[in-house]
C-alpha cells in the first residue's frame, strides 16, 4: 500500500510534465532513447492493477468452486451429521435418471436452438453489412434491443403472449375460430423457451458478427469483384472464414448459456406448472435439490458435473473451431 | 452512385481524438464496392426479424395501457377503448405502500455499486494484462478464461452457503459482491487496451519519470473511454437483469431488485387468495426496461466502437 501512496505523491509533482507529454502524444515520433529499452520490464507493478480483480475473483469464483468440490465429497446423514463419502455422490448422479433427463433436455435445446439462433444472427449481420438495406442503423439497433430486456421481463411478456386467456394465442384462436396448440403444454414448452431465448440473444450475436464483419479489409471485396465472384461466393470464401473467431466465441457463449438454462423455465413455472418439472434443466434441478430438498451436497455435485461438462464441450468447440481456421 | 462520404477526421483540437485516430488503423471506406444498390427484397426479409424483435415490446407497451379487465377483453396487439396507462403507472408505483419504488432504488444501488465496481476492476485488470509483464500473468489469464465456462449456478449454491456462514445472505452485499467480477469485461478491456494505447506513449511517459498509476489516470484512462462505456453498459445490463443471484440470496422483499419483485407479483395470482395484478406486472415490466433501452440508445456511439475493437482480436 505504501508504494501506492508514493505513486500518488509523485503524481502531483509531475502533473506539469504530464500535460506537456499529453499534448505531444499524438505525434508518432518518440524519443530515440526509448527504442533501445525493452518494451515493458517484467515487474510486480502489474499486480497493482491486476490485484483488486484477482482478490475479488478469488472470493467469488475460486473459493466457491473449491467449496463446491469439498461439499460434493460429503453427505448429510440422518444420524451422525456429515460424513465423508468419497465419490459416492458422483456415482449417485451417474445413475440418477432425473439428472440425465435434465441433461438430455438441455442437450436437445442446445442442438436445435443454438444453430437456429446463430444462423438467423449471421444472416442479419450479413444483410446489414452488405450495405443493401434501407435504414441499416435502424435495423441494427432495433434487433439488438431485446438484449437490454431482463430475462424476467422477456419471459413474463412471452409467457402472457403464449397464454390462451389474454395472450395472442388466445386472441388468434378466438378471431379465427381455430385452436392452436398451447405453447405452454408439456410437448411444446421447450420450443417455447427456445423462442424466448432466441428472441433475447439474436441481436446480441448479430452485433458480434457484424462488428467482426466491419473490420474485413475491403480491398478483398474489390479483388473478388474484379475476379467476377458472386455475392454468395464472397460470403462463403471471404466473409465467413474471416469471422470464424467471432463464430467460435458466439458458439461457446451459447453453449454455456444453454447448459445454464434456468431463468426462463423457472419463471414460466408459474404459468405452466404442469409442463415444467423441478428437474427440467440441470440448474433447476440443482436449485430445487438445494433449496427445497436441503440436499446441499448432492446439489454441489450436480453443479460441479455440469461445470465440467460445459468446460469440456466449450474446449472441444474452441479446438475444432480454431484448427479449421488454419 | 453517391460520392463517398467526406473523410471525417476528428478535429485536431483535443489530444484524445488525435491519438485515438492514429492508434486505430481502420481501413477507410472509400471503395466503390462499398455502395451497392439497395435491395427492397433483402430489406423486406430482414424486416421479418425486425418485426419479430419489436412485436413483444409493442405488445408490452399496448397492454400497459389496459386495465385488468381490458387485458382479458380486448385484442392483444391493439389498444382498448379505455386507455389507463397513467392509472397503471400510478398504481404500480403506489401498490403495497410503494414497494415498486423501493425495488427500483434497490436495483439502482446494485447497479451503481455492482456494475460500477465490476467495470473499475475490469478496467484495471485489462490494462494490466495489456501493458505490463508481471509474474503469474499467464496463470491469471488461464484461470480467468477457464472460469468463464463455469456455470453461474455452479457457483451460486456454494456462494450462498459460504455467505450464509458469514452472515451476508439477505443483505445487499450478497448481491453486490458477486456482481463485481465480469470475466467478459476483463477480456474486453484487455483487447481494447492493447488496441487503444500505443506502447510508445507509455514509454514516453516512463521516460518522463511519470509513475505507472499517474500514467494510467492521466494518459491511459481518457484513451480507454469508449471501452469503459461498453463494459459499463454490459455490466449494467447484467446487474440490472440479474435474477438468479438475488433469488437465492434474498428472502426479504424489501431488498428485492425489480426483476425479483415483478416475478413475485406475477406469482401472487397463483397463490391461494392472492390478488391478480397482471396489469401492474405488465406496467412494471415496461417501467423496468425503459431505463436500459434509453441508456443503450443514447450511448450507442460509444459502445459500438468499444464492441468493434473487442471483436478485432478474436
Amino acid at each position: 500500500m505504501d508504494g501506492l501512496h508514493d505513486e500518488e505523491r509523485k503524481d502531483k509533482e509531475q502533473s506539469s510534465s504530464m500535460t506537456t507529454l499529453s499534448e505531444t502524444s499524438g505525434q508518432p515520433a518518440a524519443p530515440a532513447v526509448v527504442t533501445d529499452r525493452p518494451p515493458a520490464k517484467r515487474s510486480w507493478i502489474g499486480w497493482g492493477f491486476m490485484g483488486p480483480f484477482m482478490a475479488v475473483f478469488a472470493l467469488v469464483f475460486l473459493a466457491p468452486i473449491a467449496y463446491s468440490i469439498y461439499l460434493s465429497l460429503f453427505r448429510d446423514q440422518m444420524v451422525g451429521g456429515t460424513a465423508f463419502v468419497g465419490l459416492e455422490n458422483y456415482e449417485r448422479a451417474f445413475s440418477d435418471s432425473q439428472f440425465w433427463s435434465a441433461l438430455g433436455r438441455v442437450s436437445l435445446f442446445l442442438a436445435v436452438q443454438v444453430p437456429i439462433m446463430l444462423f438467423i444472427a449471421l444472416l442479419v449481420a450479413l444483410a446489414i453489412d452488405s450495405g443493401r438495406l434501407y435504414g441499416k442503423s435502424f435495423f441494427r439497433i432495433t434487433i439488438f434491443l431485446p438484449y437490454a430486456v431482463p430475462a424476467v421481463v422477456a419471459t413474463l411478456m412471452w409467457g402472457f403472449m403464449y397464454g390462451t386467456r389474454f395472450g395472442l394465442v388466445g386472441n388468434i384462436n378466438d378471431a379465427f375460430g381455430v385452436s392452436l396448440p398451447n405453447p405452454l403444454s408439456p410437448e411444446l414448452i421447450l420450443a417455447s423457451i427456445g423462442n424466448i431465448v432466441t428472441w433475447e440473444f439474436v441481436g446480441y450475436n448479430m452485433l458480434i458478427f457484424y462488428a467482426a464483419l466491419r473490420v474485413i479489409p475491403h480491398d478483398l471485396y474489390e479483388a473478388a469483384e474484379i475476379d467476377g465472384a458472386s455475392q454468395l461466393r464472397v460470403i462463403t470464401a471471404i466473409k465467413i472464414p474471416a469471422i470464424r473467431g467471432a463464430l467460435v466465441i458466439a458458439t461457446i457463449f451459447s453453449i454455456i448459456g444453454s447448459f445454464q438454462l434456468f431463468n426462463e423455465p423457472s419463471i414460466l413455472q408459474n404459468l405452466a406448472p404442469n409442463a415444467i418439472t423441478s428437474y427440467f434443466t440441470p440448474n433447476l434441478y440443482a436449485f430445487s435439490l438445494s433449496f427445497s430438498g436441503q440436499q446441499h451436497n448432492y446439489a454441489a455435485t450436480v453443479a460441479i458435473l455440469m461445470g465440467v461438462i460445459t468446460m469440456v464441450i466449450a474446449y472441444v468447440v474452441q479446438l475444432r473451431g480454431m484448427r479449421k481456421a488454419r | 452512385m453517391s460520392a463517398p462520404a467526406p473523410n471525417r477526421t476528428p478535429a485536431t483540437s483535443g489530444r484524445r481524438q488525435v491519438t485515438l485516430s492514429s492508434a486505430r488503423r481502420r481501413p477507410q471506406r472509400l471503395h466503390t464496392v462499398d455502395r451497392p444498390r439497395r435491395s427492397p427484397l433483402l430489406t423486406g426479409l430482414t424486416g421479418l426479424v425486425l418485426i419479430y424483435s419489436l412485436v413483444p415490446l409493442l405488445w408490452l407497451f399496448i397492454n400497459a395501457t389496459k386495465t385488468q379487465e381490458g387485458l382479458v377483453g380486448s385484442f392483444g396487439l391493439w389498444f382498448d377503448s379505455d386507455v389507463a396507462i397513467w392509472d397503471n403507472i400510478v398504481d404500480t408505483l403506489t401498490y403495497d405502500d410503494g414497494i415498486f419504488t423501493r425495488w427500483l432504488v434497490n436495483t439502482l444501488l446494485y447497479v451503481i455499486l455492482g456494475a460500477g465496481g465490476a467495470t473499475f476492476l475490469a478496467v484495471l485488470g485489462g490494462y494490466a494484462l495489456a501493458t505490463f509483464d508481471f509474474p503469474g500473468k499467464r496463470a491469471v489469464f488461464a484461470i480467468v478464461i477457464g472460469a468463464v465456462a463455469v456455470p453461474g449456478t455452479a457457483l451460486a449454491v456454494p456462494t450462498f452457503l459460504m455467505f450464509s456462514e458469514i452472515g451476508l445472505t439477505n443483505t445487499p452485499w450478497a448481491v453486490i459482491i458477486p456482481s463485481l467480477i465480469s470475466p467478459f469485461g476483463l477480456y474486453l478491456m484487455w483487447v481494447f487496451s492493447a488496441e487503444a494505447i500505443p506502447t510508445d506513449l507509455l514509454e514516453a511517459a516512463r521516460v518522463d519519470g511519470s509513475g505507472e498509476f499517474s500514467t494510467f489516470f492521466r494518459v491511459s484512462l481518457p484513451l480507454l473511454a469508449p471501452g469503459i462505456v461498453t463494459v459499463l453498459l454490459f455490466t449494467m445490463v447484467a446487474t440490472w437483469n440479474n435474477y438468479f443471484l438475488p433469488l437465492i440470496m434474498l428472502k426479504d422483499p424489501d431488498w428485492y431488485p425489480l426483476t425479483l419483485g415483478l416475478n413475485a407479483w406475477n406469482s401472487q395470482a397463483a397463490t391461494a387468495g392472492g390478488e391478480a395484478i397482471f396489469n401492474l406486472v405488465i406496467t412494471g415490466s415496461l417501467l423496468t426496461i425503459v431505463p436500459l433501452i434509453t441508456a443503450f440508445l443514447l450511448l450507442q456511439r460509444y459502445w459500438r466502437s468499444g464492441l468493434a475493437a473487442g471483436s478485432v482480436k478474436q
